[in-house]
C-alpha cells in the first residue's frame, strides 16, 4: 500500500432541517464515514443519488464545516484556518460545466483565478505561459483563451474545470460526477485524461459516481455509500466479483452491461421500494427495509466496517 | 412474419429556428412489428427523440416533417388532421418521457391527472374510471392505490412518478408505447424496478415498444432489434447480437469501444475523436465522417447508402461498399 495522502477519520455532516416553527432536526447526510487514499491513487465513490457522496466530497475540502470528524492530508489536520493553504493541494471538478464556469469570465481568467489567489505568479507573462501549458495539458486550443465558456461544448468546458483544479498543481482532486453531463462518445475522452494525467503527475482522485462501470474502470478502490453510511469498501475488481454487502450486490446486478448475452444471462436482483428518505432514517443498519436478509439485530444496531480479509471492509450483520 | 404495425418511411423532420433550418431527422425508415421492442441509440442531437416525437405528432411549434410517410396499420399519420392524431395517441400510441416530475402537473392530484387520460380516450365515467384508474395502479406496483391516487405528484419519488406515467399511458391499452429515456433519471436500483416492469408489461400486454435512449447498456438488456442513430440519420440497424457483436458502421464500433464494460476494465478506453455534430452545419456526405478513423475520399462528398450485411443486419457505411467491392474483385 502506499502512502496515505488523505486519511478521512468519522465524518459527520448534519444539516438542520426546520420543522415546524422552531425546531430544527439534524439530517445526516453524512454519518461517520472513514477512509484513506493513498499518494495518486484513485477511490471510487459510488451510491445513488442522496447517499451523501458528493457532500462527502465537499465535506473533504471544507466547501460545508463538517458537523464532526478529521479530514488529516499528508499526515496534517484540515482546519478551517489552514484550508486555504490546504486547498493549493486539494482541489475539485464539479458535475456540471456549465454552471461550474463563472460565464462572464474568459478561459484564461477561469484557469488563472486560482493561480491569483494562491500568488503563485510573479508576473503576467508567467501567468499567461502557465495558463497556456495547463490549456495544453487538458487538450485545449491555446488560441481558444480569451473565449468565454459559453462558447464551449459541455466535453470542452469539462476541460477548463479540469485545468483550473491542476492549476495550483494538486495532490488530490475531488471529481464529483465529472462525466455523468457529457455524451457517451466524449465521456471516454474525459475518463482517459483523468487516467493520463494521474500517470504523469501522480495526483490523487476521490471519483465521485453513480455509474458503476466507468467507476471500476478509473478506480483502485472502491468505497459504497447508502444512506450517508458506508457499506463496503474493497479493490475495484474484488468488489466486483464477489460483493459481499446485500446493497453492492443488487447495485451490481442492477447495472446493464452493454454486452447482450452477459447481461441477458445475469440474475437481476430487484430492490423493493425507494431509499428512505435521510430524515427517517431506519434505526440500525439503515438498508434493513430493503434488504432481503435483514435480521432483528440489523433493527437494534448499526454494523460497523470489518476487514473480511484482504483490506476487504463490509458494514453488515448477515454477510 | 407479423403484419407490421408502425412504418416509417424516408422521414425528414426539420426545425425552422432563427439560425435557420435544423434538419434534425434525415430520411429514417424502420419498421415495427406487433410485440417488438425496438431500441433506438444515439447521442443527443442525434434525432432519435425526434424520430419518436415525430411519430406522435407532438414536435414543438417550429418543428415540422417535411418529408416521408408514418405508415400505422397501412394508413399515413402525416396526413391525418389535429382531431384523428388525438384519437390516435394514447389509444394506439403512447409516450412516456425522460423526467418524470416535469410531465405531471404538480397542481393536480395522481388520481385526477390519470382519470383526465382514462376519460378522454375510453367511455368509462365516474366511478367506472375510478376503478380503471386504480386498477392502472395495481398493474404498475403501486402498493395503495386508493391513497395514492389522493396524492399529489411531489409526494411520491423519481420511480414512483414514471410508474404513475406508465399507468397512464397504458390507460387505452395502445399497441405501441415510446419510451423516451425512461429511466436516465432514475438511479441504479429504481432503473431496474422501472425496465423490469416494462419488459413484463410488454409480455403481458403484447404491446410494441420504441426505447429511446443513449444507455448502451440498457439497449443491450432490453431490446429484440436495435437502430443507430447519428446525426438524423440511421447509421445502422439490426438484432441486438448483431449490433453488439459484429458492429458494421464505424460509429458503432467507437461507441463500443468508447465505453467502460466487462470486457475492457483493464484497458484504456479508446475515445472518438472530435465533438459531436453540430445539426445547424451538416457535413455534405457522411455525418460522421469529420469524427471518423477511417474516413475515406467518397465519405466526405457523399452519403452512404444503406447495405444489407445479412438478414438481420444492415449498415449505412462507405467501408462496407469498399470490402464488399473488393470481396468481389478478389473472387474474379
Amino acid at each position: 500500500m502506499s502512502e496515505t495522502l488523505v486519511d478521512v477519520r468519522n465524518l459527520k455532516q448534519y444539516f438542520p432541517v426546520k420543522v415546524g416553527i422552531a425546531r430544527t432536526i439534524p439530517l445526516k447526510a453524512v454519518d461517520d464515514i472513514s477512509f484513506t487514499i493513498g499518494r495518486g491513487e484513485t477511490l471510487g465513490l459510488v451510491g445513488e443519488s442522496g447517499c451523501g457522496k458528493t457532500t462527502a466530497g465537499r465535506s473533504i475540502l471544507r466547501l460545508y464545516k463538517p458537523t464532526g470528524g478529521e479530514v488529516y492530508f499528508n499526515g496534517e489536520l484540515v482546519t478551517d484556518k489552514n484550508i486555504t493553504h490546504m486547498r493549493k493541494k486539494m482541489q475539485m471538478v464539479f458535475q456540471d460545466p456549465y454552471s461550474s464556469l463563472d460565464p462572464r469570465m474568459t478561459v484564461e481568467d477561469i484557469i488563472g483565478e486560482p493561480l491569483d489567489v494562491h500568488k503563485l505568479c510573479s508576473n503576467r507573462k508567467e501567468r499567461h505561459e502557465r495558463i497556456l501549458e495547463l490549456m495544453e495539458t487538458v487538450g485545449l486550443n491555446a488560441e481558444h483563451a480569451t473565449r468565454y465558456a459559453h462558447e464551449f461544448s459541455g466535453g470542452q468546458r469539462q476541460r477548463i474545470g479540469i485545468a483550473r483544479a491542476l492549476a495550483v498543481k494538486p495532490d488530490f482532486i475531488v471529481c464529483d460526477e465529472p462525466v455523468s453531463a457529457l455524451d457517451v462518445s466524449i465521456q471516454a475522452q474525459i475518463i482517459n485524461m483523468f487516467e493520463e494525467l494521474q500517470d504523469k503527475l501522480g495526483v490523487a482522485y476521490l471519483f465521485i459516481a453513480h455509474d458503476l462501470l466507468v467507476v471500476h474502470h478509473i478506480s483502485k478502490r472502491i468505497a459504497v455509500m447508502y444512506l450517508g453510511k458506508i457499506v463496503e469498501i474493497a479493490d475495484a475488481d474484488e468488489l466486483n466479483e464477489h460483493p459481499i454487502h446485500p446493497y453492492t450486490e443488487s447495485l451490481l446486478s442492477a447495472v446493464p452491461i452493454p454486452d447482450p448475452d452477459i447481461t441477458r444471462a445475469r440474475q437481476r436482483i430487484i430492490l423493493e421500494g425507494d431509499v428512505p428518505s435521510p430524515l427517517k432514517r431506519p434505526s440500525g443498519c439503515p438498508f434493513r427495509t430493503r434488504c432481503r436478509y435483514a435480521t432483528p439485530q440489523c433493527a437494534e444496531e448499526c454494523p460497523d466496517l470489518s476487514d473480511r480479509g484482504g483490506n476487504h471492509l463490509v458494514a453488515c450483520w448477515v454477510k | 412474419m407479423s403484419e407490421t404495425l408502425l412504418s416509417v418511411q424516408d422521414l425528414h423532420t426539420s426545425f425552422f429556428t432563427d439560425n435557420g433550418e435544423v434538419q434534425a431527422v434525415n430520411g429514417v425508415s424502420f419498421d415495427l412489428n406487433p410485440g417488438e421492442i425496438l431500441g433506438i441509440v444515439g447521442e443527443s442531437g442525434s434525432g432519435k427523440s425526434v424520430t419518436a416525437y415525430s411519430i406522435m405528432q407532438i414536435l414543438a411549434d417550429t418543428g415540422k416533417i417535411t418529408q416521408g410517410k408514418v405508415l400505422f396499420k397501412g394508413e399515413d399519420l402525416t396526413k391525418w388532421n389535429d382531431k384523428q392524431m388525438q384519437g390516435f395517441r394514447g389509444k394506439n400510441c403512447s409516450i412516456i418521457f425522460q423526467d418524470p416530475m416535469t410531465s405531471l402537473n404538480p397542481v393536480f392530484t395522481i388520481g385526477n391527472q390519470m382519470r383526465e387520460a382514462v376519460v378522454l380516450h375510453t367511455d368509462r365515467r365516474g366511478a367506472a374510471a375510478d376503478a380503471r384508474v386504480k386498477e392502472l395502479l395495481e398493474l404498475v406496483g403501486i402498493n395503495e392505490p386508493e391513497k395514492r391516487m389522493k396524492q399529489y405528484p411531489f409526494e411520491h419519488s423519481g420511480g414512483m412518478r414514471q410508474r404513475v406515467m406508465i399507468a397512464m399511458a397504458l390507460a387505452c391499452e395502445p399497441d405501441i408505447l415510446i419510451a423516451d429515456e425512461p429511466t436516465t433519471a432514475l438511479d441504479v436500483t429504481i432503473q431496474a424496478q422501472i425496465l423490469e416492469l416494462i419488459q413484463s408489461l410488454q409480455k403481458k400486454l403484447g404491446m410494441a415498444v420504441i426505447l429511446v435512449t443513449h444507455d448502451l447498456g440498457v439497449i443491450a438488456d432490453m431490446c429484440d432489434n436495435i437502430i443507430v442513430m447519428y446525426g438524423g440519420r440511421i447509421c445502422e440497424r439490426g438484432t441486438a447480437r448483431e449490433i453488439f457483436y459484429n458492429p458494421k458502421h464505424e460509429y458503432t464500433k467507437g461507441l463500443l469501444r468508447s465505453i467502460p464494460n466487462v470486457s475492457n476494465m483493464k484497458q484504456k478506453l479508446v475515445p472518438i475523436a472530435g465533438t459531436p455534430i453540430n445539426m445547424l452545419n451538416l457535413p455534405k456526405g457522411c455525418a460522421f465522417c469529420p469524427r471518423c478513423d477511417a474516413a475515406m475520399k467518397i465519405c466526405l462528398s457523399e452519403v452512404p447508402q444503406e447495405l444489407t450485411i445479412n438478414e438481420d443486419h444492415k449498415a449505412a457505411c462507405w467501408m462496407n461498399v469498399k470490402a464488399a467491392y473488393e470481396e468481389a474483385s478478389r473472387n474474379e
